[in-house]
């Protein structure tokens, strides 16, 4: 049988506010356990909520870039469960009157653009840490995250496949640094994702019964989880089973999801709206002042460097993922006054290789554009081939010297001088009599064989388009 | 100097009369000599010293604020930075609060002396202070009576003259069915005038704080330290403190008064309609002017509340869990165990009827019918009492069907105890403000008469409840023992 799979994530932002989203505490990340949590953050007794504005401005900001409904009118809720890490034994989320309605997102795959729905989008706060090292036994609980702004966006189950699930994931990911409402930081849990999947036989129209992974916090981490799960709702499909509503884990150490409880031993929530908090009411104001802070977003951004650029849709892709890739390569062109295509190349080639094999975003790049726009100029302008600028840039790389700097203290100046240049192509023909003659009876191959001693004679510092003119001469 | 009014206090204090030292060591003594009544949980003897020094040195420097050097006690709900506050219950007896209750700070602020934290039905749950943890309060006018509930400790104590004026919390009639008991003078304010930052929650779209006194004037002082905007408390109303004394004597020619028929109905003793009424005819000889009218979506404010209220309550409660504070059972076997022997063993009966009975009114299938349709009833209720506003000024009536019952006479029946406050509940349900003033007595007992005000009219309610005590004596009695 053939299967279709069901995907829709439901993922966790965590909003870049200073204070917290119903406490003045800070959300800073790293602090010693319990130092950032107030009697508001430790559910001391008589204590009370504040909303926190910077929150409902930045879930708002969200709602406009997905073109979303802002709800003039959202309410707070308590979701009620005991667990030693949750201070109140409620948490404060929205559940019937969420402040972001529907909206989409446009994710890009193999060049096709495909639209994604979000169903919603919700503040609540954030639960404190149980640790369950170091204690011999018992269990530590860390408030400090208690209380941190939390922007949860759900996603329409319209994902087909753990690849189109990543491509909406990272989409969002970049969105929201865009907006710069969420730092993204996946390892600290700033961002991290809960997936809906089921399977279904291809043409049937509902949807097959689903399971949640809860707590994923890569992007790999998703697609292996989507993929182990599918394959495993579709074993258990075939073999005659029936799959079971339940919440499962992902153990990355093993590539497999595991149950963690079922339908029946979920909780009731008893959700009811908090009477300690007013109903949060958007006025068009607000809106409209928000409005006019949305930076250009990815999507603006990409059609922007299409027409602008040159770009293919792909290039025009790859440079908008992350804004700060984006404002890099613009400001390389800007710096540099070289052609675009030439720094496109240097940014998603050199650099984004560089700074993926040592894990590097590209704000934290040990090259920053005025830099490499130093070293293109010197390609533009011939004093370096390509092949020696990428010697130049791993120099580059390794301190803080400018290009012309390593150019000159290296001698990697081209060599244009064609009375040079000539010298040594006289010498490799008369040191390789048998290859001449080979080459003048018809094995054009070796060509490249003289403009590869050429280059040895000259350590790549022959200018090559001049080199390939004199030896065609010579060996006429 | 314990039978003077606090207006009184103040003038015996700027004058050097006596010194807030004295005045405080006569209100420690009489706590001490009065320990039968339990009034108060924690005194707090050491600190009220200390602050009356504080006070007296204020005072000679002519750097006194609104109370400075007058001795209050407050409700153990209010958190007291570094002072034990129970709530009336085990499950806090351990707990030293971190820091103060608004309305704690704003006593502090204007100089107060705090006496001591006084006794309290659970967590507020209870109509006779007999759900409290510190056991029974007795009536200053009758031993074997209860002094009503939840503010039992701060009616009795401001009674029997163990302390001048104290705070209290109403959220069902906490406030006026005690104040009536006593036959003192209390104040529910408009919902979101006084902070609820420190407050423990009980039910948090009910609960509201205010004064217990011994008359309207006191009352008005001492709200006008307590109430005001507080950016800590979301549900406080931001408008503009008016003066609560400025009024006082405001002429009552013209007054137009409502008595709800449903309030003088089949369940109202006839001795104390007697006292309510005569009462109101004491009002037309001030000039105002009488009518009936009806409310029938009042008989649903009891059912509404109990729906409501425990909702409410079981999520409030809910961090009571032995984790971070408060009792923890011991040697707990694991997570499951913490938390149902620490809560098992830490909460009263009364409070784990309520969460229980709010837990089942908001789980999944039962919402709908329990808890959005009070919500629906309690809109009606509001939009009932606005219709009446548009008619007359006040509603008056009794505050509860009877004078105070014996202790352990209903405590085997809860529903028996939840109908005794069948005319304070609507108002809270309509956030309205409402005084209970001293109107007679049934015997030994005082009758209350309650006074129900449209939002924001303290200041009229207060000069209403002041202009009846300018003509009747009713306020000014002092219960046998405590003269």
């Amino acid at each position: 049988m053939q299967w279709e799979t069901v995907i829709g994530l439901e993922i966790h932002a965590q909003l870049a506010t200073r204070s917290k989203i119903f406490s003045g505490a800070s959300t800073a990340y790293g602090a010693a356990p319990n130092t950032q949590a107030c009697a508001i953050d430790l559910g001391m007794p008589g204590v009370l909520p504040v909303l926190n504005e910077q929150a409902v401005r930045m879930a708002v900001k969200f709602g406009m870039a997905i073109e979303a409904e802002i709800a003039p009118y959202s309410v707070f809720a308590r979701k009620n469960y005991f667990y030693p890490d949750l201070p109140k034994g409620y948490q404060i989320s929205q559940f019937e009157l969420p402040i972001v309605g529907n909206g989409h997102l446009e994710i890009l795959l193999d060049g096709e653009i495909m639209r994604i729905g979000v169903t919603r989008a919700h503040l609540e706060e954030d639960a404190g840490k149980s640790l369950h090292e170091d204690f011999h036994g018992l269990t530590g609980v860390d408030l400090n995250r208690a209380g941190t702004p939390l922007l949860e966006i759900v996603s329409e189950p319209d994902m087909r496949s753990a690849k189109q699930a990543v491509a909406y994931m990272k989409k969002l990911h970049a969105l929201v640094r865009y907006l710069e409402i969420c730092d993204g930081n996946m390892q600290e849990g700033s961002f991290r994702c809960d997936a809906n999947v089921s399977v279904r036989p291809v043409g049937q129209q509902e949807f097959g019964t689903r399971t949640e992974i809860k707590n994923l916090n890569s992007f790999r981490f998703v697609e292996k989880a989507i993929n182990y799960e599918v394959e495993r709702q579709i074993d258990v499909l075939e073999s005659g089973g029936v799959v079971v509503q339940e919440t499962r884990l992902y153990d990355s150490a093993r590539d497999e999801t595991r149950s963690m409880r079922s339908k029946e031993e979920s909780n009731d929530y008893r959700y009811f709206p908090d009477p300690d908090l007013l109903p949060v009411v958007i006025e068009d104001a607000l809106k409209e002042e928000v409005k006019a802070e949305l930076p250009e977003l990815p999507d603006a951004k990409r059609e922007r460097f299409k027409s602008q650029y040159g770009h293919d849709q792909e290039t025009a892709s790859v440079l908008t993922a992350t804004r700060e890739m984006a404002d890099y390569f613009e400001v390389l062109v800007q710096k540099s006054g070289c052609d675009a295509r030439l720094c496109s190349n240097w940014v998603m080639g050199e650099l984004a290789g560089a700074l993926n094999k040592n894990s590097l975003e590209i704000s934290a790049s040990p090259i920053d554009c005025e830099r490499l726009a130093g070293l293109l100029q010197r390609i533009a302008d011939n004093t370096i081939s390509g092949k020696i600028a990428k010697q130049v840039f791993e120099e580059m790389w390794q301190g803080s010297a400018t290009a012309d700097a390593i150019i000159e203290a290296k001698g990697l100046r081209q060599i244009t001088d064609s009375g040079a240049i000539e010298k040594i192509i006289d010498q490799v023909i008369a040191d390789n009599p048998g290859q001449v003659e080979q080459y003048l009876g018809g094995k054009d191959k070796l060509f490249g064989f003289f403009v590869g001693q050429v280059m040895k004679a000259t350590q790549g510092k022959a200018n090559p388009a001049e080199v390939n003119k004199m030896l065609k001469e010579k060996l006429r | 100097m314990h039978n003077k009014s606090i207006a009184e206090l103040r003038r015996g204090l700027h004058s050097g009369e006596y010194s807030s030292q004295e005045l405080t060591r006569v209100f420690l003594d009489r706590m001490q000599r009065h320990q039968a009544l339990n009034c108060y949980i924690t005194v707090t003897e050491e600190q009220a010293l200390e602050a009356a020094a504080r006070a007296d040195a204020q005072l000679a420097g002519g750097k006194a604020g609104a109370l400075t050097g007058i001795p209050i006690a407050q409700k153990d709900i209010f958190c007291s930075k570094g002072v034990k506050t129970s709530c009336g219950s085990k499950m806090l007896d351990n707990f030293i609060s971190p820091y103060d209750a608004t309305v704690v700070e704003k006593f502090h602020d204007a100089g107060a002396v705090l006496l001591g934290k006084l006794n309290m039905d659970e967590f507020a749950m209870g109509s006779s202070n007999e759900t409290s943890h510190y056991g029974p309060v007795r009536n200053p006018w009758d031993a074997d009576a209860v002094p009503g509930g939840s503010s039992g400790g701060s009616a009795a104590a401001v009674a029997a003259r163990l302390a001048p004026g104290a705070t209290g919390t109403d959220t069902g009639g906490s406030i006026r069915q005690p104040a009536a008991f006593c036959g003192i003078t209390g104040m529910k304010p408009t919902y979101g005038r006084v902070s609820r930052y420190g407050m423990i929650a009980f039910a948090s779209s009910l609960d509201q704080g205010g004064p217990m006194a011994r008359s309207a004037e006191d009352a008005a002082l001492l709200l006008q330290v307590m109430a005001g905007f507080d950016a800590k408390d979301s549900t406080s109303v931001d408008r503009p403190l008016p003066d609560y004394t400025a009024g006082l004597n405001e002429d009552l020619r013209g007054l137009k008064i409502g008595l709800p028929r449903e309030f003088f109905g089949a369940g109202l003793n006839s001795e104390v309609a007697a006292r309510i009424e005569a009462a109101v005819d004491e009002y037309r000889k001030l000039g105002a002017e009488v009518r009936e009218l009806s409310m029938p979506s009042l008989q649903l404010s009891v059912p509404v509340y109990y729906v409501i209220a425990p909702a409410e309550c079981s999520a409030n409660l809910s961090r009571y869990d032995g984790v971070r504070y408060g009792y923890r059972c011991a040697e707990p076997a694991d997570l499951t165990d913490l938390y149902t022997r620490s809560r098992g063993e830490a909460f009263g009966s009364e409070v784990k009827r309520r969460i229980l009975i709010g837990t089942y009114a908001l789980s999944a299938g039962y919402y709908d019918a329990y808890y959005l349709k009070a919500q629906k009833v309690r809109r009606l209720i509001s939009e009932e009492f606005q219709r009446a506003f548009a008619e007359v000024d006040v509603l008056m009536g009794p505050v509860t069907p009877t004078t105070a019952f014996g202790i352990g006479e209903k405590t085997a029946d809860p529903i028996e105890m939840y109908l005794s406050d069948i005319y304070t509940i609507a108002v809270n349900l309509a956030g309205l403000p409402a005084m209970s003033i001293p109107a007679g007595f049934v015997g030994d007992k005082p009758v209350g008469l309650q006074i129900i005000g449209d939002y924001f009219t303290e200041a009229k309610l207060l000069n209403i409840a002041h202009r009846y005590q300018q003509v009747t004596d009713w306020h000014g009695r002092i219960p046998q023992g405590f003269e």
